[in-house]
């Protein structure tokens, strides 16, 4: 198989790594990676322990296609109890960390405990060590990622590190991988600083074998990287435009949060969208977009490398920004644009990059900056407050500003670090936070898009469009075409994605192959590279399972039915333009359809039948 | 009737050279469908896959209706999607 069939337990309390089986059962129930990792979290932490206490433990792990020649196979996520909304935590990423752990010859890393002082795992095939991180405590990831590079004189490692934002307590700091791929939301990041880890260093060397049919994983492989070239958005519109050809596209139907959520659509959006990207600038002739790029094993490379305009007054004497780095994706330019009123594509590539720097998730950077420029125009939060800062909607010196204090932890930043549903609450709005579960939307208005109302208010991490992204049907027509103002079928559908996304998160392929595949191009790769007999439909039957293991989970943590819930400003505040014009979004209507679709009780708990069938 | 005319992503190199950032308005016969003005822009049919009239969704079957009304957006995407 593809498995490494190990895992590695770092126990930073006492300074050990252990070397331990991987749990083959779990894995033909849970697949890998999201899945098989939430079931070991789920049997080693108490659901209600404090998210950043050393009782709370954080995991690595790679799925079955992790490091193999599937394409897009280079996957891990990170998975713990979330400190910003006390549920369940996943963060996926790609870039290459992912695959190069599991060619050194490991599965999965579990971290437990807290290490008295400063550390970072240094981690080359068999030799585990704990080294101290002294040196690099207290400096940013870009700064890290140098020092451990010149220090170990090795282009090929790579390196997964948290940044001073994390060391500061942001609650919605990420790990940022190979400078500016990140496991970004729900606070990833502040749990692996609070275990006083700085970073996990890897150099891989053993390859991935063990596939249990060869032929069978070969022709599997090739038949599904052509149907993803031959796919007009995954072998064309991603790689050309990258996922911020949304931009425009969101907009005009209506459904762009802005201002707060204020409003569905931003007079500004096509200064900041993939479009604009493109456009040559004034002051040398060179658009912002660089080229495009691919994490491991990728045939679609979606990901942007930009260049800030080199006379935009962010840059003035900082060289280090000067060069290309990880550009705007759609959701960081929806959040740090649209959601604040910014239409400087620059200053948004600049937040963007400080982001990336020192790890912050910019959807929750970006919406609480939203939520603090709207009390600020209430006259709750002042200029006292801010540091002498004008917090207005539309400042883009606001903005890079922010992001400058948060990612350093100075004045006004920690209260931004709060995240938007704590600041609000702090300065007396708490119905002015857009989030669920305590974390920020991302860049969908619920208004516009009435299955995404849903999809949030259910998301197992707090508000979220990866957990079920029904704009995929809603709005692009894939698999099949849905009016995004009904809500007719959209609990179906709702659950349909959730447990399809659930399945391919586990497997250490990207979602956005689902643009071009569905479960039955990639149950093929999986059953050729492991024993379980994958099919379609059992692993749609195992992304069910996780989605009802995530849920326990949350039920137990405390968690609740009040908790699907979204604000009061969708509920109450019709959409003002666009197509939605005169709409709530009507959450009403779903959700007992859909606790019904999922067989669980009225009050949102998988009932005993469910949890039978499941295997729960 | 005038109408508003949007092309974007790989859809932006049929429009006219006087458009800006991607937008132009248009005069178009009464009656005209929404093929009609793809063909006159030169738009392959195939090329345009998510058209929208003033943000709403065009079926294919609508496509070759008379639908417009004067001061419409008609904007249009290749296959797109993003995350």
């Amino acid at each position: 198989m593809a498995w490494q069939r190990r895992l590695l337990r770092v126990n930073l309390t006492a300074g050990t790594c252990v070397e331990e089986p991987l749990n083959m059962e779990w894995a033909m129930k849970y697949i890998g990676q999201r899945g098989l990792a939430t079931k070991y979290l789920c049997e080693e932490i108490d659901p209600k322990v404090d998210a950043l206490s050393p009782d709370n433990k954080l995991i690595m792990a790679t799925g079955p296609l992790t490091g193999t020649m599937a394409a897009t196979g280079g996957r891990y996520s990170v998975i713990t109890k979330s400190p910003l909304t006390g549920a369940v935590a996943c963060s996926n990423s790609g870039g290459f960390i992912g695959a190069e752990l599991k060619q050194a010859g490991w599965d999965m890393i579990i971290f437990e405990g807290r290490a008295a002082e400063p550390v970072y795992l240094y981690l080359e095939n068999d030799q585990a060590e704990l080294c101290p991180a002294g040196d690099i405590w207290g400096k940013s990831i870009w700064e890290a990622d140098e020092y451990l590079h010149t220090k170990y004189q090795d282009p090929l490692i790579r390196i997964a590190c948290v940044g001073r934002a994390a060391e500061q307590g942001c609650l919605y700091s990420a790990v940022v991988n190979d400078l500016h791929r990140a496991a970004g939301r729900s606070g990833v990041g502040t749990v692996m600083a609070s275990k006083h880890l700085k970073a996990v260093v890897v150099r891989g060397t053993k390859g991935v074998g063990n596939v249990r049919d060869p032929k069978a994983f070969f022709q599997a492989t090739a038949a599904g990287k052509k149907t993803l070239a031959e796919n007009a958005v995954t072998g064309q519109g991603l790689p050309a435009m990258g996922t911020q050809v949304l931009m425009n596209v969101i907009n005009e139907v209506g459904a762009m949060p802005t201002r707060n959520m204020r409003d569905v659509q931003f007079e500004g959006a096509h200064r900041i969208s993939a479009e604009a990207m493109l456009e040559p600038r004034e002051s040398d002739g060179k658009p912002n977009l660089v080229t495009n790029a691919a994490c491991f094993g990728c045939t679609i490379a979606c990901g942007r490398i930009s260049t800030i305009d080199p006379q935009h007054y962010t840059i003035q004497n900082k060289p280090e920004y000067m060069h290309a780095s990880g550009g705007l994706e759609y959701e960081a330019a929806w959040a740090l644009g649209c959601d604040t009123g910014v239409d400087d594509l620059d200053a948004l590539t600049y937040a963007n990059f400080v982001c990336n720097e020192d790890g912050m998730d910019p959807i929750s950077f970006g919406s609480t900056v939203a939520a603090a420029m709207e009390l600020f125009d209430l006259g709750a939060i002042t200029t006292e407050h801010t540091g002498g800062i004008e917090f207005r909607f539309g400042s883009a010196e606001a903005l890079t500003k922010a992001a400058e204090l948060v990612a350093t932890g100075e004045g006004f930043g920690r209260d931004l670090a709060l995240g938007s549903k704590r600041l609000c609450e702090k300065y007396g709005h708490p119905d002015l936070s857009m989030t669920v579960k305590g974390q920020e939307f991302p860049a969908y208005d619920p208004r516009g898009i009435q299955g995404m109302g849903l999809a949030y208010a259910t998301s197992n991490r707090g508000a979220c469009h990866l957990r079920g992204y029904t704009v995929s049907s809603e709005i692009m027509g894939v698999p099949v075409k849905t009016d995004p103002l009904s809500t007719e079928g959209k609990p179906e559908l709702v659950k349909a994605f959730q447990d399809a996304t659930a399945a391919v998160d586990s497997t250490g392929l990207c979602v956005f192959t689902t643009f071009g595949w569905t479960l039955e191009d990639i149950a093929p790769q999986v059953d050729a590279a492991c024993e379980g007999g994958w099919t379609s439909e059992s692993m749609l039957e195992a992304g069910e399972r996780i989605w009802n293991l995530e849920r326990q989970f949350n039920l137990d943590a405390g968690l609740s039915k009040a908790d699907d819930t979204l604000p009061k400003r969708l509920l109450k505040d019709a959409a003002k333009t666009g197509p939605a014009k005169g709409m709530v979004n009507r959450l009403d209507e779903m959700l007992p359809l859909y606790y019904a679709a999922r067989g669980w009780t009225p009050e949102g708990a998988p009932t005993d039948e469910t949890r039978q069938r499941l295997g729960l | 009737m005038k109408i508003t005319l949007k092309l974007y992503a790989s859809l932006a190199r049929y429009l006219p050279p006087e458009a800006v950032r991607n937008v132009i308005e248009i005069e178009i016969p009464d009656g005209a469908s929404v093929h009609e003005v793809l063909d006159r822009y030169h738009v392959p049919r195939g090329e345009a896959h998510l058209i929208l009239i003033n943000g709403l969704y065009v079926e294919p079957e609508q496509r070759d209706e008379a639908i417009f009304r004067a001061g419409d957006v008609l904007a249009m995407w290749p296959p797109v999607a993003g995350g």
